[in-house]
């Protein structure tokens, strides 16, 4: 087996425990996550609580459990929003060339100037922190990624011979790109949700550290290291585990991403690895 | 002085030279023919000690006393350019893109002779005159880009000279330039040779390039050398089945007009796996015996100085293929 | 290549034109009325129309924009709100250190990440790259503030080498530099692994190609022919990445100064995001865009320099 297909299957295997926990945690966790206990207080790891209790006797596993979810959903809203409009926005590019899309695409680049760090922090000062904030800022990131990868590929589809023919037949821009273009692309749009998404988990526990992101009480591993920080002489596992969740999720989608790249396009994974 | 003894080249089960046996003295001119695939360009690299890195060698490879038999590439950097250089097929991309083309002749001579900056930009405008580049002031401070495929080839030569060495080897040297421009190139090679008493091996699938070129030619097929001789004689009278048929695969101009005779070698090489275990020739053999597949071929010395590998030397001998 | 110089000069100055605008239009126009934003929800109508005519936001919003970025143009980014000094001269204060951690850890960074790619390349396919491709496939995936409190937790608070945090100012040079080394390191290690895989993958290809068996021909040893002849090709992509990573080190400083409690920009921005310090915030937030622009502006320069190919093909 090759060193890729290890990576995609790794990729695969967290993805789909990450996604299988996160929904166990929509039904059922160990102990109610926001259940406060003045007498359980850094408990450490017992068979009554697999990884312990925080700083206030909350159950960590269960925290984690919830906060898999906050990530995960944060991510696909964030991507599926900024991407949507992107995807979008370098099809309406590539579907009119001229002056639309030289337009379009130096918006785009001008998109690049701002990370989704300073993004967020602007609409921080803007409209108070939130979690919708930064779900807002890291959406906005996607556009222009998703703008030029959607463009680049769909400029190659329009000088296909039956994308040529349907334009014969009369055929409007938009309905080929709708029926021709659009199916087309999307496997290297996937591919690209995929990578952003492994991008969005990390911004997003990035943002929630910071204060920027998911506000108490609602459970986020970025914040769960905020919290832990400040504890660290005390309890230092705590800032452990929120660490290791955060790796793993964001090492599964990208090995998963970089994976699908290698399998749909061959030619991209050449002196790649 | 180059002897070669006896030198394999396998990569895992294929074999990709097979007992090679030849000795080069100084000065001479050897030419290496062969279709692609034949083993001549992985023979080059053999003198070179430049084989890649999977290949398993084995024989003797003695270069001025030197044996480099299974030497370590250590050995072998104190070899080349001093004592071997080599110059390659593609000019276009053989140069560094970034690099003034006179820096990177003058690498070597600053390197290996420690000649100062400005004996060595001497040496190398030296060098761009001897091997006949116009404006050596003004190349030198040219990027390959700005340089013709011909002027790339002539930089890459001059490169090569830069440490004098005493064997040339010249790997399809012209096969990516035009027809007047590879003319030039191979006469200024005959005449390098010559003027300085170098050994020149001439790797080429084009015969009219190697009787201009070369004194000695060793047809190879299927990793041997299926007939060495004096180019005159060997081309004229060719002993061995597959250099008749090369011979004859030539394109010729008859009337002012390019025209391709019957090919006289059905079918193609076969890949390195699949070649015979006996004479790598038989299966596109026309004269082919039912021992040829399993048995190998002697090498039969064929008057003078020449020699054939072929189980049908002795009836060749007497005419009896005709 | 003058031509070349000029319209990218032009595309920069308007790129940055375009960001200020962007950055006036989301801080001052979107959320209403910025003396809200300023004062909170719950403050008087009375405080806000003082506040509206002192910062003279009763203007219409183009002259309000003219106003302020012919300020910006001369140094000049308006008053704080809240520590009531002009805006330039907290950044200025606080300038050498954002810059300080962000020239160090691009440097470690560049450092760190090439020689890592080169070290993978010249040992392709044996242990060493594998463990650098596997480390570096880790590193893309650790945020740099888990990093961070991972080695406060090891050097500071188990082994006691080095500062937990904070910043002791640049009058103890020595006590200044020490604080910085985990702040850097941080910064570092998370940056260097993309750059490292960049770094290898470039050079592989570059391996193959044919002027580096005339190299090779020419009796060179495998570190010269790595160092003069492959690195130097291999620049192009590499310089890409790094002008990316600038975006994510400016970013990393931000989230690196908040983890150390380090006094530099990054840290007064979220001082003044939780003092509602409107004008400071706005002046932060472009002056970071300006960074990112700049350097890939830098970057786009250097591809000329590193490359003859491309002068010859603009003149």
């Amino acid at each position: 087996m090759t060193t890729r297909a290890i990576n995609l299957r790794i990729g695969a295997f967290l993805v789909i425990v990450l996604s299988a926990v996160a929904l166990l945690s929509l039904v059922w966790t160990p102990y109610d996550h926001t259940m406060l206990s003045v007498t359980e207080k850094f408990r450490p790891t017992s068979a009554a609580h697999w990884l312990g209790t925080d700083q206030l006797g909350r159950d960590v596993l269960s925290l984690l459990m919830a906060a898999s979810v906050n990530s995960l959903a944060v991510a696909f809203i964030a991507v599926g929003v900024g991407g949507a409009i992107g995807t979008a926005l370098g099809l309406t590019a590539s579907a009119c060339g001229g002056w639309v899309e030289t337009a379009i695409m130096r918006l785009a680049d001008l998109g690049f100037a701002f990370p989704a760090l300073l993004f967020a922090i602007m609409l921080a000062a803007a409209f108070g922190p939130s979690l919708s904030n930064a779900i807002l800022a890291i959406a906005f990131i996607n556009v222009p990624i998703f703008a030029r990868v959607a463009r680049g590929a769909a400029n190659q589809i329009w000088t296909r011979d039956y994308v040529l023919a349907g334009r014969a037949a009369g055929a409007s821009q938009f309905s080929l790109t709708v029926e021709h273009v659009l199916p087309n692309i999307s496997a290297a749009l996937i591919v690209q949700a995929t990578i952003e998404f492994a991008v969005a988990i990390l911004a997003e526990a990035a943002l929630s550290y910071l204060g920027l992101g998911a506000q108490p009480p609602m459970p986020s591993w970025g914040r769960m290291l905020n919290e832990a920080q400040t504890l660290m002489y005390l309890a230092p596992q705590l800032a452990i585990y929120p660490g290791l969740c955060i790796i793993a999720a964001v090492l599964g989608f990208g090995l998963l991403g970089d994976g699908l790249r290698d399998v749909s396009d061959p030619r991209l994974a050449r002196g790649r690895a | 002085m180059i002897e070669v003894q006896d030198l394999s080249v396998r990569f895992g089960e294929a074999e990709a030279l097979r007992r090679i046996s030849l000795t080069l003295t100084p000065g001479e001119r050897l030419g290496l023919v062969g279709e692609s695939g034949s083993g001549k360009s992985m023979l080059g690299l053999a003198l070179m000690g430049m084989l890649p890195e999977q290949a398993a060698m084995s024989g003797r490879l003695t270069i001025d006393a030197h044996d480099l038999s299974g030497a370590a590439d250590r050995e072998w950097r104190e070899m080349r350019a001093r004592k071997v250089a080599m110059i390659f097929q593609e000019p276009m991309m053989a140069l560094n893109p970034l690099r003034r083309v006179g820096d990177t002749v003058m690498e070597p001579l600053r390197l290996h002779l420690g000649l100062s900056k400005s004996d060595a930009r001497r040496r190398a405008l030296e060098l761009f005159e001897e091997t006949g580049i116009q404006d050596p002031e003004e190349k030198l401070r040219q990027y390959p880009h700005e340089l013709s495929g011909g002027q790339r080839q002539r930089v890459l030569i001059a490169l090569a000279l830069a440490c004098d060495p005493g064997i040339l080897i010249a790997d399809e040297p012209t096969t990516a330039l035009d027809a007047h421009v590879a003319l030039r190139i191979t006469d200024l090679l005959t005449r390098l040779a010559r003027d300085r008493g170098m050994m020149l091996v001439f790797i080429s699938h084009d015969l009219a390039a190697v009787a201009r070129t070369a004194e000695t030619v060793a047809v190879m097929y299927g990793g041997e050398i299926v007939e060495m001789g004096p180019v005159g004689q060997v081309l004229s009278d060719p002993k061995h089945p597959y250099t008749k048929g090369l011979l004859h695969a030539r394109p010729t101009i008859t009337g002012g007009e390019l025209r391709k005779r019957l090919p006289m070698i059905p079918g193609n090489v076969p890949a390195l796996a699949d070649l015979p275990p006996g004479c790598r020739f038989s299966g596109r053999c026309a004269v082919e015996l039912p021992h040829c597949a399993g048995t190998r071929p002697a090498i039969h010395a064929v008057g003078g100085s020449r020699s054939c590998a072929c189980h049908r030397v002795p009836e060749v001998m007497d005419g009896a293929m005709e | 290549m003058q031509v070349f110089l000029l319209r990218r000069t032009l595309g920069f100055l308007a790129t940055i034109l375009a960001i200020s605008v962007i950055v006036f239009l989301v801080m001052n126009v979107l959320p209403g009325d910025p003396s809200v934003t300023i004062l909170g929800i719950d403050s008087t109508e009375d405080a806000r129309a003082a506040l509206r005519a002192q910062l003279g936001l009763d203007d219409p919003i183009w002259l309000r924009y003219l106003h302020w970025i012919w300020g910006a143009v001369r140094g000049d980014f308006g008053t704080s709100y809240f520590f009531r000094v002009p805006v330039s001269d907290l950044i200025l204060e606080r300038l050498p250190l954002t810059l300080s951690l962000a020239a160090f850890g691009t440097l470690a960074t560049v450092t760190l990440g090439i020689l890592l790619g080169v070290i993978a390349a010249a040992n392709h396919g044996r242990a060493g790259d594998w463990l650098i491709m596997l480390v570096s496939q880790l590193g893309i995936a650790v945020p740099a503030f888990w990093l961070s409190m991972l080695l406060v937790l090891l050097f500071a608070v188990k082994l006691r080498w080095l500062p937990p945090g904070g910043f002791p100012g640049w009058d103890d040079p020595v006590a200044a530099l020490r604080s910085l080394i985990l702040p850097t390191t941080a910064l570092a290690l998370v940056q260097s692994a993309v750059l490292a895989r960049v770094t290898r993958s470039s050079a592989l290809e570059v391996m193959r190609l044919d002027f580096v068996r005339t190299a090779r021909a020419s009796g060179m040893t495998r570190g010269r022919i790595l160092g003069r002849h492959i690195l130097p090709n291999a620049l192009v992509p590499i310089v890409t990445i790094v002008g990316m990573q600038v975006a994510g080190v400016v970013t990393g400083t931000i989230v690196i100064e908040n983890v150390f409690y380090l006094p530099g920009l990054g840290r007064l921005v979220f001082q003044s995001i939780a003092n509602r310090d409107l004008f400071t915030v706005q002046a932060l937030v472009v002056l970071f865009a300006a960074i990112v622009v700049t350097t890939n502006f830098l970057v786009d320069i250097a591809y000329v320099l590193i490359d003859p190919r491309l002068k010859g093909r603009l003149s």
